[in-house]
């Protein structure tokens, strides 16, 4: 076992802007959405809007460093054995103290739940979020595409229903990024400094 | 030379100092006094104007003799006709024909609603609509502030001092009529406000948004009239095309997507916000919201933060089925709240009253109807005296202000239709002298030739009457917060999905159970990894 960088510079530049975007997202989203009134609705349209204009840039840049890195491989599902094993892991040998499946390197950072999870991730709540937002934010010009017709309620039926997927997506993220590393916030600290045991 | 040098630099800096003070302070009070000198007219030269005349008309005959288009011009406005076709609807409305919740109609009463028309003598309903020297001239064109329409004299000024109300201590001046027409200028506020600032018997009763504080408004008011800021008189957006003024509620421009008018291209009135701010009025940020709002919300829903905020009252009830009552003596019973306004008075039954209010809010696009006199009537029901079209899914529609008059008005109960009501004159029929509504009633309705059949109900109507002036600075504006939240002001417009307001109830239930399931999924996990792990230690 050796310390080496897991986590480049940049990957933990955007894991903690995103972490921050998204945040504040949920927060002043479920402030639009009359959960609470921590700021005025103004204030929340005018963070939301602002944020998630950055949200979507900081994604572009991340979608592109991905891809010219190579590095979007690390979402490639694994076979179904390996998940199968994963999730006896967490059901059982977890409590029991039992071996981890699968070992975390610099090439493979993602266990096989961690893979089909993040990929869900991007595939499905992402542009779900992303695509019922703009339509959202851009609904008097829904004529000018054909979809003048739409409803804004089922629009924001989705856009509502994705950040409750983000929610508790985010719950059980940070369940496991904070609780099951070996050494005591393990995780976190790599995530801050970089470096982790492979 | 050096001296004179001095002297010339300190000459030509006074001058260029002066000159830059009057640029500087180029205030409102000089643009008013260009505005009233920019006339090629000093009418106070014109031989024929400083005859002393004896009645109104007289004073007609005079400005017809150099304006002679004039009253022809008049002829064709509601100013003077009181009736206009809606090209919208075919209706026939006007204050002629349509019925309110105030003192009903015109019927029967007309030397006494007639004060405020712009014509002498129409004191019954054979006054003659074609003749030119009945134009009142004076009562849009004073500018002494000496002229005034005596109240119960069919449009005429009282030609000697006399008292009203009758008896009282209240003396009525005859204006003189010779200085008033030497001195006659484009209408100011007064002018327009002598009577659309006391419509319904009084100052501010009628509209809510207009009253005698528009006078003399400042900006916090009225961001557009206020005197100590752009100091609009009403014809500066209400534009003049031959005497004919523009906007009219009776067939309301409710989204002018003509935008801001350009001469050449426009359509000959200003009556809009739009005609000068345009459809997009909102710096343009990264939130573009606001300007996205004007499809389907009107500028002076959030413009105009709460009305009658002048500090003169509006009615708001007037209940006609309590009038009639007398106390022991006979006598006529006033009784006053204490903000001193009056809540009963005998002749006309109770009312309420109400300072800066907020409106109500409706789609409004327009096809605005009245109620007919020979429209049945659902007497289980509140009968709204107008109706006008609009939805979330009209394209043409969008939110209006409202000020909704309500009362009780009587009806007959037999043919379920609305009643006129004879009110003022001599007759024994005028019910402020006998306080007989069924001869009230139906004295007005057969002079209308409208069908009575003898038996009267009371019935509770709405008067809806959209909102467009006490146009606020543009800080005092509505917040979002207002329409976007739960109990907001849009509470009633129940016909679309608004951000803050609405959710899908199901999709909440569902989302937060999912949410803190999750929550409570990962606690449970992580409790029971706890357990073990306590109990793998102490093996």
């Amino acid at each position: 076992m050796s310390r080496v960088i897991m986590y480049s510079g940049f990957e933990r530049f955007w894991h903690w802007a995103l972490a921050v975007l998204i945040l504040i997202l949920l927060l002043t989203g479920f402030n639009i959405h009359g959960t609470y009134h921590i700021v005025s609705f103004e204030q929340a349209v005018n963070i939301h809007i602002i944020t998630s204009w950055l949200l979507m840039g900081l994604l572009v840049f991340t979608l592109f460093w991905h891809m010219v890195t190579g590095e979007w491989k690390q979402y490639i599902p694994s076979s179904t054995n390996k998940l199968m094993a994963m999730m006896k892991y967490y059901a059982l040998d977890i409590f029991l103290g039992g071996g981890h499946p699968h070992h975390k390197t610099r090439q493979s950072k993602l266990n096989p739940m961690q893979r089909m999870a993040y990929l869900s991730l991007h595939i499905a709540i992402t542009p779900v979020t992303w695509i019922s937002g703009l339509l959202y934010l851009y609904y008097p010009y829904w004529d000018n595409i054909g979809i003048g017709s739409w409803s804004l309620g089922m629009i924001a039926f989705v856009h509502t229903a994705a950040a409750f997927a983000m929610l508790a997506f985010l719950i059980v993220h940070l369940y496991l990024a904070l609780t099951t590393s070996e050494e005591r916030l393990g995780y976190l600290k790599a995530m801050l400094h970089g470096y982790e045991k492979e | 030379m050096f001296f004179s040098k001095l002297k010339n630099s300190a000459l030509a800096s006074g001058i260029l100092y002066s000159a830059l003070f009057i640029a500087c302070s180029n205030s409102y009070a000089d643009v008013e006094a260009e505005k009233t000198t920019s006339s090629t007219a000093d009418h106070s030269k014109f031989e024929i104007l400083q005859e002393q005349f004896a009645t109104g008309p007289d004073v007609t005959k005079a400005c017809l003799s150099c304006h002679t288009e004039a009253s022809k011009q008049l002829h064709k406005t509601k100013h003077w006709n009181w009736t206009f076709t809606n090209p919208d609807t075919g209706q026939e409305v006007g204050k002629k024909s349509i019925i309110n919740n105030y003192c009903l109609a015109i019927n029967k009463n007309y030397a006494r609603c007639t004060s405020c028309h712009i014509g002498y003598g129409w004191k019954d309903k054979d006054f003659d609509f074609t003749s030119q020297e009945n134009v009142d001239c004076l009562v849009c064109h004073d500018t002494t502030d000496t002229y005034k329409k005596f109240p119960t004299a069919a449009g005429h000024p009282t030609y000697k001092d006399k008292a009203f109300p009758k008896g009282s201590k209240k003396i009525w001046k005859a204006p003189d009529l010779s200085h008033i027409a030497q001195n006659v200028g484009p209408p100011r506020r007064e002018n327009c406000g002598a009577c659309h600032f006391y419509g319904g018997g009084g100052d501010g009763v009628k509209h809510g948004d207009l009253d005698s504080s528009m006078t003399n408004p400042d900006k916090q008011l009225d961001v557009h009239m206020g005197v100590d800021g752009l100091n609009f008189t009403c014809t500066e957006c209400h534009s003049t095309d031959g005497h004919d003024i523009k906007g009219s509620r009776f067939n309301i421009t409710a989204k002018d997507t003509h935008g801001i008018d350009i001469p050449g291209r426009d359509d000959h009135s200003r009556a809009s916000c739009e005609s000068c701010h345009g459809m997009t009025p909102h710096p343009e940020t990264i939130n573009n919201k606001i300007n996205d709002h004007t499809d389907k919300v009107a500028c002076v829903t959030c413009h105009i933060p709460t009305y009658a905020r002048g500090g003169v009252a509006t009615k708001m009830w007037w209940d006609w089925s309590t009038a009639g009552k007398k106390d022991a003596d006979g006598k006529l019973i006033k009784m006053k709240n204490d903000k001193g306004q009056l809540t009963y008075f005998t002749k006309k039954g109770s009312f309420t009253w109400g300072q800066d209010l907020v409106p109500e809010y409706d789609w409004l696009s327009g096809n605005i109807r009245y109620k007919q006199l020979d429209e049945k009537i659902d007497p289980g029901q509140v009968v709204a005296l107008n109706t006008f079209s609009g939805s979330y899914d009209d394209p043409d529609a969008r939110i209006w202000p409202f000020k909704i008059m309500r009362g009780k008005q009587p009806y007959d109960k037999v043919n379920n239709t609305l009643t006129l009501l004879h009110l003022f004159g001599k007759e024994k029929t005028a019910y402020w002298k006998s306080y007989n509504w069924n001869s009230a009633i139906k004295a007005a309705m057969d002079e209308a030739q409208a069908n009575y059949s003898g038996e009267y109900g009371f019935i509770e109507t709405t008067l809806h009457w959209p909102l467009a002036h006490m146009v606020a600075p543009k800080e005092q504006s509505l917040s979002c917060g207002e329409c976007h939240s739960k109990e907001g002001r849009l509470a009633n417009l129940t016909d679309f999905y608004l951000p803050g307001r609405d959710n899908n109830k199901w999709l909440d239930i569902i989302g937060w159970l999912a949410v803190f399931g999750t929550l409570g999924g990962v606690s449970l996990h992580g409790l029971i990894r706890y357990f073990f792990a306590k109990r793998r230690r102490k093996q």
